[in-house]
């Protein structure tokens, strides 16, 4: 058996591996997706996140209070009854980079998380649902007495 | 310091609710004094493992509020088992917690 022809095949299939994974979105990788958490506009950090461009649906659920006395401390719900969910993000439309959090599910996670978020101002709060390859958003307003990012 | 949480077993899921403890610095606020930026320092990433595989993950940036407060839903786990839940920040402090299901 020829020893070079051996290493030359293992060689290749580790290229072939490595390949395969570089097709894999970065989403499954557990790193913190710093480029979305960078952008400055939601469309842009739903992209970098999910390389898709969103669509609204009424079947996203996004809890928030209409009026927010204290910006430093605003409740979020996201919750869908899309199956087959991977991941949730929620999105503050006024801040200078949108993006508050994501919530990676896996199969054992029903799609219903809750998280409290900090805005500067008035502005739409945007929850993003990333199932079977495609992203379905809900969007509401939420009115900001005290900005949350004063000193 | 441990992470506080619960995990509630409802019907056949188990409600989890955590609170961590950390400042979740911005990066935007000014230090009025030396009229210098404070640096962002938060939480990046929080996960729950049930029997060592992970349940959930959470990636947080800097506008979730200070001491986050988290609940989510997961199905599998029974009353009396253990759930860890480890969080790192963005200077690779990490803290955990453990959760019995009641």
């Amino acid at each position: 058996m020829n020893l070079t022809n051996l290493s030359r095949r293992t060689a290749l299939s580790w290229f072939a591996y490595l390949g395969a994974l570089s097709v894999i979105p970065s989403q499954l990788f557990a790193a913190w997706p710093k480029d979305a958490f960078n952008s400055e506009a939601v469309n842009d950090a739903i992209s970098e996140l999910y390389g898709q461009a969103p669509q609204d649906s009424d079947r996203v659920k996004l809890k928030v209070p209409e009026i927010a006395e204290n910006g430093a401390v605003v409740p979020v719900t996201v919750s869908t009854a899309i199956e087959d969910v991977e991941s949730i993000s929620v999105y503050v439309e006024g801040n200078p980079n949108p993006l508050a959090a994501t919530f990676e599910l896996t199969p054992y996670a029903v799609a219903s998380v809750a998280t409290r978020i900090k805005m500067g101002e008035t502005s739409n709060v945007v929850a993003a649902v990333y199932a079977s390859g495609n992203v379905y958003t809900a969007t509401q307003e939420v009115k900001v007495t005290i900005g949350g990012c004063g000193g | 310091m441990a992470i506080k949480g619960k995990a509630k077993m409802r019907g056949d899921v188990v409600q989890v609710k955590v609170l961590m403890k950390h400042i979740m610095e911005t990066g935007l606020r000014v230090d009025a004094t030396t009229g210098e930026k404070i640096p962002a320092y938060h939480i990046t990433e929080a996960t729950c493992f049930w029997n060592g595989e992970e349940v959930f993950r959470t990636n947080l940036g800097p506008a979730v509020s200070k001491n986050p407060y988290l609940s989510f839903k997961i199905k599998g786990p029974q009353v009396g088992d253990t759930l860890n839940f480890t969080s790192i920040d963005s200077k690779g402090e990490t803290d955990s917690g453990d959760f019995i299901v009641k």
